[in-house]
């Protein structure tokens, strides 16, 4: 079987862009083990701050046939990661456990490399600390046993009242996420880059349903025609012994 | 991108350092072949090594800054097996040893002969170092040059012209300031110097041009198609999903407006090599050494100004990803 690789699936067809899992995973980070995500002027102009997962909000075609996509966007974990081997380091890493990449912060000397070497700007720097951060897959939560077993997942799957990210290892083929991959023509972000993201993207899709003319008019209907039925005398029994009416 | 001061600061005092021990290096050999008659003093390569020396060791300096955390230096030089940043990390140490030792050897006038050819010519300890030195310069313009060249995501970058020019700047700086000291100390090495560092600036002249040519004329592998996976022809961001700044705002662009970085390009090329360029013939021809001494000076600072400009118009690939900010 193919080395273990956890990673998110992401349902654009699902995605309202609420931004929840933006704020969980900032909350949840910014206070544990990755911890902080500092901000800079929070509440002043020009504000700037660290972030694990952003939502961004594309708009396909011209109006008025547009369609509105919503795009949650963080570090993809992938498989052949070219953030990792440039770091100069070795800071930045790609476990061998569950294909997790990662940043030793205590070995990074905030050069930057790693970022330049990410197409989909998935690293963000820490200037206080002068360190390089990224999502890290909650990888604190989700072997933390004083957790219930379907509580150990990243914050942003379980922030999602929509029920759009999905989490697990994309290379069993019997985990939920494979199978929503591979049922759903599940896609890779940039593939012309060879980086192979662990992380995959569901697309929009299209639900229609074909109603024939006799599924609206009823068949049986002695009558031929549509129409109230009679009004039922006042004092007839009624189904809820209150009135007819 | 961004351009770090630092960055520029490292890459334009190294390179100058690395060219101008070349040239001594390249001096001596003049002599050592039998192209000049009359050999330099040993003084005069040590005093050579030593500006060298300076401008290295000021280039690892300005370096630091760019590290948010520089106690932990050291560990950049284990991963030299994938990175070049590594690589370089461990060039510029032996470059600056081979440099002191080169000055060293001839400032005691260690000159024991190593070998000795069949046409009466020898290699002695001095011009081995100086050869080992200038392997160690060479080596050290690819390290510096393949990290930017290597990164594949800034296609401005990722070309071996960035090697080219990285190399060909180097020594035209490096031969500039080698006929300023020359003339100063009045060495007839000066016409040789002056003569390569004005072949050295047009070639690199020549070499930037067709790269700034060359950059545009770029295609993007990527599109916003394969960006968000979306099959449609027409796709544009309606939010990048923050009001505020963040990291990939600030690194990735350099808030200058085009038209100010043409007119840096233009400067840059009349500062880095049209004006060097003449004022190095005009010294060459009048043997006035203020000439030389100017040329070095207008050179370094419109290659800075190069090194910006280069900094500046790498566009990276994320930056499809952080069009509009509402
Ligand atoms: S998304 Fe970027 S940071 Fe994450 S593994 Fe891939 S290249 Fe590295
Ligand atoms: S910023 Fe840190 S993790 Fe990134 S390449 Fe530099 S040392 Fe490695």
């Amino acid at each position: 079987m193919a080395k273990k690789q956890l990673a998110l699936v992401i349902d654009l067809n699902v995605c309202v862009g609420c931004h929840a899992c933006v704020t969980s995973c900032k909350q949840w980070n910014t206070s544990g083990w990755s911890g902080p995500l500092p901000d800079q002027n929070p509440y002043d102009a020009d504000p700037n701050g660290v972030f694990f997962n952003r939502v961004q909000t594309f708009e396909c075609g011209t109006f008025p046939a547009t369609e509105t996509v919503h795009f949650p966007k963080s570090c993809l974990h992938c498989e052949e990661p070219p953030c990792v081997p440039v770091c100069p380091t070795g800071a930045s890493y790609k476990r061998e456990e569950d294909g997790i990449v990662l940043v030793d912060y205590d070995k990074c000397i905030g050069c930057k490399y790693c970022s330049w070497s990410c197409p989909y700007g998935a690293r963000e720097f820490d200037p206080i600390a002068g360190v390089m951060k990224k999502c890290t897959l909650c990888v604190d939560r989700i072997y933390d046993t004083s957790l219930e077993p379907e509580r150990r997942k990243p914050a942003c799957v379980l922030a999602c009242p929509a029920g759009a990210r999905l989490f697990g290892d994309v290379n069993d083929p019997e985990s939920e996420a494979a199978r929503a991959i591979r049922e759903n023509a599940g896609y890779q972000l940039m593939p012309e880059w060879g980086t192979s993201p662990a992380n995959h993207y569901l697309p929009r899709r299209k639900t229609y349903m074909r109603l024939h003319e006799d599924e609206l008019v009823r068949a049986d209907n002695p009558l031929k025609f549509e129409a109230d039925l009679p009004k039922p005398n006042f004092t007839a029994p009624s189904i809820d012994d209150m009135s007819s009416w | 991108m961004h351009p770090a001061f630092s960055v520029i600061f490292l890459t334009t005092l190294i390179g100058a350092g690395q060219g101008l021990l070349l040239a001594l290096v390249t001096g001596q050999w003049y002599f050592v072949i039998g192209a000049t008659p009359d050999q330099e003093s040993g003084a005069f390569y040590a005093g050579g090594a030593a500006i060298a020396e300076l401008l290295l060791v000021l280039g690892l300096v300005a370096s630091f800054f760019h590290l948010a955390n520089p106690q932990r230096a050291w560990r950049t030089a284990t991963r030299w097996r994938t990175s070049w940043l590594s690589r370089e990390v461990i060039v510029l140490p032996a470059v600056m040893g081979a440099t002191f030792l080169y000055g060293v050897v001839h400032w005691f006038g260690w000159t024991p002969v190593l070998w000795t050819f069949g046409n009466q010519k020898s290699l002695d300890l001095s011009m081995a170092v100086g050869f080992a030195a200038a392997g160690a310069a060479l080596a050290l313009f690819l390290c510096t040059a393949m990290i930017y060249a290597s990164v594949k995501f800034i296609r401005e970058w990722a070309s071996s012209w960035t090697v080219v020019n990285y190399t060909l700047m180097g020594l035209a700086s490096g031969f500039t300031i080698a006929a300023a000291y020359a003339s100063l100390a009045g060495s007839s090495l000066t016409e040789f110097f002056a003569g390569d560092a004005l072949a050295l600036t047009l070639a690199a002249m020549a070499a930037r041009i067709f790269q700034l040519w060359r950059n545009t004329r770029l295609k993007c592998r990527s599109s916003m198609k394969t960006a968000i996976g979306v099959h449609h022809g027409q796709i544009r961001q309606i939010s990048q999903g923050f009001l505020g700044g963040s990291y990939n705002t600030t690194e990735y662009r350099h808030g200058i407006g085009s038209e100010v970085v043409r007119g840096l390009v233009v400067l840059f090329l009349f500062l880095a090599f049209a004006l060097p360029a003449a004022l190095v013939a005009a010294g060459w021809a009048t043997g006035e050494h203020p000439m030389l001494l100017l040329a070095a000076l207008v050179q370094y600072v419109g290659l800075m100004v190069e090194r910006w400009v280069f900094f500046a118009q790498g566009n990276h690939v994320q930056n499809m990803y952080y069009q509009r900010m509402a």
